[in-house]
This record gives C-alpha cells, sequence and structure tokens, in this order.
C-alpha cells in the first residue's frame, strides 16, 4: 500500500508539473490567436510581445492562460490531449476497422517494431559471441573491446544516414535492413558488456572445481559460464531491447521514411502538428516499456525454474 | 585401482619446492616437504595462514605446479592423476550451482565424466545417504543450510569412484556445533569408505580428532616442522577429546605451531 501511493505520488506530481509548465510553454501562441480574435491583449503587437518575457505576459494576461490549455497547435499539449490524439491514432482506427491505415500509429509502430526486434536479435548475437571470444581470448579482449567502446562513442544520428546510404549502395531494397543495422549497433553494446562480466563471473575455486573433474573447455563454458550469466544476460537484454527501439527510430529520422513511429516524429515536425510529435513519443515509450516488461517476465520465469529467483 | 598393491604409498613428496613470483618478489610457499601418504591415511595439514597448507593440497590436486623436488600421487605424476581422475576436492564454500538441485548437482561430475543416467541416478542415492541427505535431491542449495551444503559438496565429491579426498578446510565457514557433527559423521564416513584423506584445518581439535596423521606446518618459507602419527583408535567417539591421549596429541601440535612461530617475532 506505501508503494502505490509512492508510485502515485511521483505520477501526480509529473502531471501536476506538467500542467503547469504548459500555461507559459503556450502563452504566446495563445496571445497571438486571442489578437487574430479581436481580443485585447497587452503588449498588443506581437513583435512586442517577443521582448516580454513569458512570466510578464502571463501576468499581464492572466484571463488568456486558460487559452493555452485548449490550443490545436500548442507548443506542449495537455496529458488530456496527448491522451486524445493517441486514442484518435489507436483505438478510434481500430474501432474504424482501419487498424493498419498510414494515419494509424498502430501502423507506424508494427514498422518500428519488427526493425526493433531484427536489431535487438541481430544486436544480442553479436553481443553474446563478441562476449565469447573476449572471455576466451585476451588478443581479442584486448583489441576489440576498445573499438567496442569507441562505438558506442560516436553519435548514431551521424553515423545513421552513412549505414543508410552505403547499404543502398551494395544494392539493398527497403529501409528494413539499414534499420536493423542502426538498431543492433546499439544494441549490442550492453549485451557485451553484460555478457564479459556474466561470463567470467564463476568464482576461481569453481573453475578449480571443473579442473579436479578433468573437464573440457566447451563442458566448462556449458556447465557454469553460460549458466551463471544468465541473470547479467536478462540485465543488458532490457537495456538492449529499449536501446534498439531508440536505435530503430533514430534510423527513421534523417531518413525520409515515411512510415514508423520516427518518420511520425519528423513528418510532425515539418508540418507543424506538435500533437502528432507528442502521440508518437509516447507510442514510442510505450512500446519500450511493454518490450522491457516483457523481458521482464522472462527474466523471472526463467530464473524461478533455474531455481535463482529473487 | 584396489588392485594396486598395498606397499604403493598414494601420495609420495621429495623435497617438494614451490616459489610464487609475485609483484612483490618470490615468495617462498613450500620448502623441502617430504611427506608419505599410505591407503586409507586420514592425514591432517595444520598450521597458520601462509604455511603452504592449502597450497600443498593444491600441488597434489595438479591445481598449481611445484617449482622443484618430486610428487606422485598413486605412482603417476599429480597432473596424470587428475586427468585420471583420482581425487575428489572440497572446497571451504561449497561452492554448489545455485541453478542445479541438491542431485543435480552431485550428478555434475558424473555428466562431464560421461555416466549413464541410470548409473547417475544410482550414484546420487548413494552418496545422499552417505552424507544423511536423503530426501533432499530436489532442493536447490538455498534452500538448505551452510552444513548441509557442506555435506552435499562432500557428496558430490564421493560420487565418482576417486579414492583419494582432498578438503580445504571444509567446515572452516560453520558454527562448531554443526562442525562437531560434520566431523563425526566425517569419521563414520571415512570408515564406509575407506578413502585417504587430505585435510586442511585451522583448528588443532579437530585435526586430533580426525586424523591418522597430523602434519604441522609454519610459513615463510611454508615447510612441514612435524609429523605425528596418531595412536588414537579409528573408532573415535566425540568425548575422546577428554581423554589424555588426545590431550597430549593436542599439546604436541600445539608446541610444534608455536615452535614455527617464533621465528616471526
Amino acid at each position: 500500500m506505501k508503494q502505490f501511493f509512492a508510485v502515485l505520488t511521483v505520477l501526480l506530481a509529473i502531471v501536476v508539473l506538467w500542467y503547469l509548465a504548459v500555461g507559459p510553454m503556450n502563452i504566446r501562441t495563445s496571445l497571438d490567436q486571442a489578437e487574430r480574435a479581436g481580443e485585447a491583449v497587452t503588449p498588443e503587437a506581437s513583435r512586442d510581445r517577443q521582448q516580454v518575457s513569458v512570466w510578464i505576459l502571463m501576468a499581464q494576461n492572466s484571463d488568456h492562460i486558460i487559452r493555452g490549455y485548449d490550443l490545436d497547435r500548442p507548443r506542449l499539449p495537455t496529458p488530456v490531449q496527448v491522451g486524445e490524439e493517441l486514442w484518435k491514432t489507436t483505438g478510434e482506427m481500430v474501432i474504424k476497422g482501419r487498424p493498419m491505415s498510414k494515419r494509424s500509429l498502430i501502423y507506424h509502430g508494427w514498422i518500428t517494431l519488427q526493425s526493433t526486434l531484427w536489431g535487438f536479435v541481430l544486436g544480442t548475437l553479436v553481443g553474446i559471441l563478441g562476449a565469447v571470444a573476449i572471455v576466451y581470448s585476451r588478443v581479442v579482449d584486448m583489441s576489440l573491446m576498445p573499438w567496442a567502446i569507441i562505438s558506442q562513442t560516436v553519435p548514431i544520428v551521424a553515423l545513421a544516414p552513412m549505414i543508410i546510404v552505403l547499404s543502398s549502395q551494395l544494392g539493398i531494397e527497403g529501409r528494413g535492413v539499414p534499420k536493423a543495422i542502426i538498431s543492433a549497433y546499439l544494441c549490442y553494446f550492453p549485451v557485451l558488456v553484460g555478457m564479459v562480466k556474466g561470463l567470467r563471473s564463476p568464482a576461481v575455486s569453481q573453475l578449480d572445481l571443473l579442473k579436479t573433474y578433468n573437464a573440457t573447455g566447451l563442458q566448462a563454458f556449458l556447465k557454469l559460464r553460460l549458466p551463471s550469466s544468465v541473470p547479467y544476460l536478462f540485465t543488458s537484454l532490457k537495456v538492449g531491447i529499449a536501446a534498439a527501439l531508440v536505435g530503430t527510430i533514430v534510423g527513421e529520422l534523417p531518413t525520409g521514411a515515411i512510415s514508423g513511429l520516427g518518420a511520425r516524429i519528423l513528418i510532425g515536425d515539418q508540418f507543424g502538428t506538435p500533437l502528432a510529435i507528442w502521440a508518437a513519443l509516447f507510442a514510442a515509450a510505450i512500446l519500450a516499456g511493454v518490450l522491457v516488461t516483457l523481458l521482464d517476465i522472462v527474466q523471472r520465469v526463467t530464473l524461478r525454474r533455474m531455481g535463482m529467483g529473487a | 585401482m584396489n588392485t594396486e598393491s598395498t606397499t604403493q604409498p598414494v601420495i609420495e613428496a621429495r623435497q617438494l619446492d614451490l616459489t610464487f613470483q609475485t609483484n612483490d618478489g618470490p615468495i617462498h610457499a613450500l620448502k623441502d616437504v617430504n611427506l608419505t601418504i599410505d591407503k586409507g591415511d586420514f592425514v591432517s595439514f595444520i598450521g597458520p595462514s601462509g604455511c603452504g597448507k592449502t597450497t600443498f593440497l593444491r600441488c597434489i590436486a595438479a591445481l598449481e605446479t611445484p617449482t622443484g623436488g618430486s610428487l606422485t600421487v598413486n605412482g603417476m605424476t599429480p597432473d596424470e592423476a587428475r586427468r585420471n581422475r583420482a581425487y575428489g576436492y572440497v572446497f571451504q564454500a561449497a561452492g554448489l550451482y545455485p541453478w542445479r538441485t541438491i542431485a543435480k548437482n552431485i550428478k555434475l561430475p558424473l555428466e562431464i565424466m560421461g555416466y549413464s543416467a541410470a548409473e547417475q541416478e544410482e550414484r546420487v542415492r548413494k552418496v545422499l545417504e552417505l552424507v544423511d541427505l536423503d530426501g533432499f535431491g530436489g532442493k536447490f542449495p538455498w534452500q538448505l543450510s551452510g552444513g548441509m551444503q557442506q555435506r552435499a559438496s562432500i557428496a558430490r565429491a564421493l560420487a565418482f569412484d576417486a579414492d583419494i579426498l582432498l578438503m580445504d578446510e571444509p567446515f572452516g565457514a560453520l558454527d562448531e556445533i554443526v562442525r562437531d557433527h560434520l566431523n563425526e559423521q566425517l569419521l563414520a564416513l571415512w570408515a564406509r569408505t575407506e578413502k585417504t584423506i587430505g585435510f586442511v584445518t585451522h583448528s588443532i581439535p579437530e585435526a586430533v580428532y580426525l586424523s591418522t596423521k597430523i602434519v604441522v606446518m609454519s610459513p615463510r618459507p611454508g615447510r612441514i616442522t612435524d609429523v605425528i602419527d596418531s595412536p588414537l583408535p579409528k573408532e573415535r567417539p566425540l568425548d575422546i577429546r577428554d581423554t589424555p591421549e588426545f590431550i597430549e596429541i593436542a599439546h604436541r601440535v600445539r608446541d610444534g605451531l608455536r615452535a614455527g612461530h617464533s621465528y616471526d617475532d
């Protein structure tokens, strides 16, 4: 019950802060609209208002603040507006029987999800194989690990267009493959780091014990190192799938893609429809939450089955 | 292995030397160690930290390589003996795999050594009974007390047919009451299985109570200062520890330890 209240308090605080921010964020747009509607505002000219801070504008035009909570194109929409837009582009589309229409976030989410999952599978594979190589070979450890770290310092936004150009040069049709690669690029790293730690987690005495059995390297890997790494793997996978989703969305941003949540965000920006951007952002956040939660459930079930459930 | 002649010692060390190269210079872990262990002996190694008792046990197990002298196990080099699975090793930490049940933990060496499934079942049943854990095979390690976990780890070392059991402070982390109980059980187990046991300990009463041969060691460099053949009978109830013979041996061990220590001061 105490936990419930804590969760509720944080949620409430976020919503309250959000509502408080809507006023100052939208005051200029509100006053522009009021001016156009012929209502009295101070200062009267839009250009003069640019020189005045939002706080003074709010103080001088207190009766227009409320207008900011119901704009068509607000700079910051209210939670209710975002919720309505989300509903319009998801639930309502389903009711209309067109869940896969180009205007539906379900369609765009599905496009993003596919790339995310491919990127996740690819990144996880690369991460696990890389970790095995690093753990078993000092040479690989010293030659590969620095590059793995460097790879994560390169801004993915800069890299994404290059990957797309490169893949079209190589004659790869469509955006699915390059998006998955960008996504895998972000996803492999947490898996690699986590698995290296996990595969190295057995104590020296555990490895000594296997030596006294004259166990082969493969047996030591399968019976000790791999099972020891499972808790580490799941922690990494949860970070990895969120990173994969971010990678996919970034891959959809700068590339003129027309479908996917990233494309919705970009298009919303270009066409000046902030509600569409916010709805896409929330759809992405919800998608990430669902994916991480699913992995969390798989983790709990697996660890409990392995006798390591907390 | 039972067909081997009884005259051959199970473990024989001659002028054994081991020097570790560390960043702080060489450490002389073992110096001129001479020791013969016969079949069926229960040998305790006792001494302060750094006296090389664990190192010597690890040499027998081929987990360390001596830098001088000779060491044979069952007439072979330690590494050959290891590859022939001549011994079971029990570490201070039970080291059971948390993702395996007790039965599956005991099966670990059997799986690695390629025993058939039926044989594995049979052996698990047998050793669980031997360490008094029947009925606990399906439990996970965390469901067992520390003493029970250590018994399971002994069962794991007994599951395959090694006639040597090497134990590195197996009861070091347990409280004294549990320890007494396990010592009694270990003696019973030793009597039933007729294994040769090498046992590292910090505790004088434990060493005297368990052993047929007590090896007193001292540090810097790690060496043997005294080897005591115990006159105590094989049958040892716990109250044997109040007899004059017991107290006399304990005295001798304590004197040996003190003599070794005087070099430090």
